[in-house]
């Protein structure tokens, strides 16, 4: 190989899992009873993609697996075989199967004969019980099967090659001086250029091609590895490959294959002009930028598949990015970097008004300062969003997995259940994504496993026998909400405060309300299962369900009614990196307050607090009782005002608690930028990060959730000292 | 408030080392000294990031006192430890003179920058590796801790510091848990 192809693995690691979950979710959608052929033929695409990657990367394993796969996918798409359950459990086994090669080779791991011999094997004998349509998967890919029967041969060989492309090759991305440089490299190489086809200047179409080539290579080469070369283009071109004279007994092998779709009719345009290397350069670098290529089943080079596949339609982009930590690329709508473009267009505009103005200054022009600045202010704000707006995904992302995954389940439990998956197109911060997948793949396991009964006690219930979980994601205020719901039996309280007392989680005589022992399930070590099965059950699930997405700067919320079915709200911000600030005066200190978590702030009425043993004061607002956390007291701070006449309470609330905060001013609104403090420092609790105010200085962002478990323990240790 | 600007003070830099490029032999590494209570202490150039004017920082709730707290360098967070109180040589006065040095270190392939709170930067030296003796224990942290040895010039001796120990998290880290654990059981 004449270019370092390791620098594409990525690449083709990235499509090729992308193709994995098309093809899951195709065969996901594929009902036995009426295949939809274009959901075949998306499974195919991908599959034969994977296949062209991976001969072209020399991942031999993968490639021979697929050819096996493509094959059976073939006969289906061609109708000569019906779709059948097994089938398609075969195929979904498959594609882990690739999925987990894939993984072993991007990690550099050797892949076992073990990992994917058995369903190579199914996947022939299931080929093999119906024998005539062997020669229709010959003739659709015989490179690789020339490959296995063409013996190895020495002495040397003159090859004639003929190669006519379609007009269109070009665009497809494949560039003939590319294959002859290959071809080069094999034997000596003659190539003749046939230019009748080139029309006169002005009629030519610069992303065609018009010439042809007739070549005479010589050396000692078999006939798959000149095949290779042509591998991509196969599908686009006239191509034969022909001994003319063999110093050692060869077996002829020809072959011919043509272009299944014929999409131009540039073709008849006629000939004369000479120049063509410079129209070949340009039309290179043209057909690498386009980006939305025609569809056209079949005929086009698979590069093309691969990126009309993701155009085609955003549910059937992958969970890739979240599935492999490695890479860390991602992939922005060009729309996307089209209004960022604009935006950055309208501030240099403003800007370069503002500079105007600047150089000659004087009163007069007050006014047209203001309104500039206030242009600035916009586009600068619009600018941001749009940065935001590029680290946003469609939570399909994350939710692709679970119509596999439910799917097994029912099969290992023995359940029958309905996913209903609505909101999949709400976007969601990329990191966050990343970090919200396994706990949901936890909560949704735990509803199939522990919420959803079997057949048999719904049917006794008077509920139906299938069940029903539904996943859906939704904006709610600055948040992000995903719900999972689920019909089935609730949480039984009882158990749980039995099992809760019994692991010392709560006293015996405790008063807990229903929600509060609904919540326990969350806590460390808690499992009411009572058989410990290998999908949840270990009781190390749940407390890190909610780790998790606390430290995503989420919550998590379970509502149940026995009987009827449970509900796990799950509440993220949207994004990790800007956040709506209130700022709070607390002595000398600014703080901010994350104004999602705000309910309400008021002038502390001195009559309203009252003051309960242990230390513990509590502000009575209307029906509800607040505790007070004095927060020049909790973080140190040197204040005047110590007393509650002159302060305010802002009432934030997290996880359904509320706590007030005892400060001394409210001051601006403001949108900030998180800075982690464990980037130079270590992370504190109740702070959740810093940011960098207008002025310059710093300000501590507040952890309403920290502070609550700061106030939750201290309380609980002056009860005990109290006790 | 003084701002050293950070072009001034590698113009400054530059300058020394243009004078000493002149001379042929190896002059050794190169060391910025500061004052701190009287003594003069260096630490390898090659940490410093750059030195500022003593400038009040946010205060972090509830930390060790010799943690000033956080300041803004262009857009990062960085924080302050003030060296005379962490090994507790006497109390701290800021005056004019008072500055941050601003160092980084990096441990792993990550790298961390701290400010410390020093007297008044003297100068820059340069320090043959062999030179340097080796310091005696006297059970001062700052000493057995932080200190890669002693070097003599001039009749003045200069105390060599270990930038990387000298950063340390861990002690905070400490210190935080503990007040942690501190109120858990009630204080």
């Amino acid at each position: 190989m004449s270019i370092d192809l390791s620098q594409f693995h990525q690449v083709f690691f990235e499509e090729s899992f992308d193709g994995l979950d098309i093809m899951e979710q195709g065969l996901l959608n594929l009902s036995t009873d009426q295949p939809d052929s274009e959901t075949i033929n998306s499974i195919f695409r991908a599959a034969h993609s994977i296949k062209g990657g991976s001969a072209t990367f020399h991942f031999t394993v993968v490639a021979e697996f697929t050819h096996v796969l493509e094959t059976l996918l073939d006969e289906v798409r061609n109708g000569d075989r019906a779709v059948t359950s097994q089938m398609i459990d075969l195929l979904l086994k498959s594609v882990d199967c690739l999925r987990t090669i894939l993984s072993k080779l991007q990690a550099k791991k050797p892949v076992n004969k073990s990992d994917y011999k058995p369903i190579e094997d199914e996947l022939t004998a299931l080929i093999e019980n119906e024998t005539n349509s062997d020669s229709i998967s010959l003739d659709s890919d015989p490179e690789l099967n020339d490959k296995k029967s063409m013996p190895s041969k020495a002495g040397e060989t003159i090859w004639q090659i003929e190669f006519i492309p379609e007009s269109y090759i070009v665009r497809t991305g494949n560039e003939p001086i590319r294959m002859f440089r290959e071809l080069e490299s094999l034997g000596e190489l003659t190539v003749e250029a046939n230019t009748s086809k080139v029309p006169y200047l002005e009629e030519l179409e610069e992303d065609s091609c018009y010439l042809s080539w007739s070549m005479t290579l010589v050396g000692d080469i078999e006939k798959s590895a000149i095949e290779e070369v042509f591998e991509w283009v196969v599908e686009d071109c006239q191509l034969s490959i022909e001994i003319v004279e063999s110093k050692s007994a060869t077996e002829e092998n020809e072959r011919k294959a043509e272009s299944s779709k014929p999409n131009q009719s540039e073709d008849n345009v006629h000939a004369d002009s000479k120049n063509s290397s410079e129209t070949k350069i340009s039309v290179d670098t043209k057909s690498t930028i386009k980006t939305a290529p025609k569809l056209s089943a079949g005929s086009s080079a698979s590069v093309e598949k691969q990126l009309s596949n993701t155009a085609e339609s955003s549910e059937e982009k992958s969970t890739s990015t979240v599935a492999s930590a490695t890479s860390s690329s991602i992939r922005v709508g060009i729309d996307k970097v089209d209004s960022l473009i604009n935006l950055v267009g309208e501030l240099v505009i403003t800007q370069s008004m503002l500079g105007q103005m600047g150089e000659e200054f004087d009163i007069t022009k007050l006014e047209r300062l203001k309104e500039g600045l206030m242009q600035l202010e916009q586009n600068t704000r619009e600018l941001q969003e749009s940065v935001m707006q590029i680290r946003m995904l469609p939570i399909s992302f994350v939710f692709n997995r679970f119509p596999r995954m439910v799917r097994d389940l029912c099969g290992r439990f023995d359940k029958k259940v309905d996913l209903i998956i609505t909101g999949e197109n709400t976007e969601l911060d990329k990191t966050v994504m990343e970090q919200i997948g396994d706990p949901l793949v936890h909560l949704v396991r735990n509803s199939l496993d522990h919420g959803i009964e079997t057949p048999e006690i719904r049917e006794a219930a008077g509920k139906s026998a299938t069940g029903k979980v539904e996943l859906n994601a939704f904006h709610q205020g600055g948040n992000i909400v995903i719900e999972i719901v689920d019909d089935g039996a609730g949480i039984n309280r009882e158990k749980v405060l039995s099992k809760a007392i019994e692991r010392g989680l709560v006293q015996e005589n405790q008063e807990l309300s229903e929600a509060e022992i609904d919540q326990l399930i969350f806590e460390p070590g808690f499992s009411t299962a009572d058989v410990v099965s290998d999908v949840s059950g270990r009781g190390v699930g749940m407390d890190v369900v909610k780790k998790n997405i606390n430290a995503l700067g989420g919550s998590v919320y379970v509502e149940s009614t026995p009987g009827v079915g449970s509900t796990f709200s799950i509440r993220l911000p949207l994004t990790l990196a800007i956040l709506d600030g209130q700022l709070i005066r607390v002595g000398s200190q600014t703080y901010v307050v994350p104004l999602t978590s705000i309910v309400e702030s008021i002038q502390i009425k001195s009559p309203d607090v009252l003051k309960i043993a242990g230390g513990l004061d509590i502000y009575k607002l209307r029906d509800d009782h607040v505790p007070i956390l004095k927060l020049y007291d909790t973080f140190n701070i040197d204040t005047k005002n110590k007393d509650y006449h002159n302060s305010i309470l802002v009432v934030v609330e997290t996880g359904g608690k509320k706590i007030g905060f005892m400060v001394d001013e409210l001051l601006s609104q403001q949108q900030v930028v998180i800075k982690s403090l464990e980037t130079n420092f270590i992370a504190i609790e109740g702070i959740s990060g810093a940011t960098i105010l207008g002025d310059g200085r710093v300000a501590l962002i507040l952890d309403v959730l920290g502070m609550l478990k700061r106030l939750s323990t201290k309380n609980k240790n002056q009860r005990e000292r109290a006790a | 408030m003084i701002d050293v600007d950070e072009d001034l003070t590698s113009a400054y830099l530059m300058e020394i080392e243009y004078n000493e490029n002149s001379e042929p032999e190896d002059l050794g590494d190169e060391y910025l000294g500061f004052a701190l209570e009287g003594e003069t202490y260096c630490v390898d150039i090659l940490s410093v990031k750059e030195i500022r004017g003593w400038s009040e920082p946010t205060v972090l709730p509830n930390a060790p006192s010799y943690v000033k707290g956080i300041i803004n360098i262009r857009g990062d967070i960085v924080p302050i430890v003030d060296i005379r109180e962490r090994y507790q040589l006497s109390e701290s006065t800021y005056s004019k003179t008072t500055v941050i040095i601003i160092l980084s270190v990096t441990s792993g392939n990550k790298s961390r920058v701290m400010g410390i709170v020093v007297d008044a930067v003297s100068d820059v030296l340069n320090i043959k590796q062999e030179k340097i003796k080796e310091a005696p224990k006297n059970g001062n942290r700052l000493n057995d801790e932080n200190v890669l040895g002693l070097y003599n010039h001039n009749n003045k001796v200069y105390i060599l510091l270990n930038v990387e120990s000298l950063l340390d998290l861990s002690e905070i880290k400490q210190y935080y848990s503990r007040q942690f654990d501190l109120e858990a059981v009630g204080e």
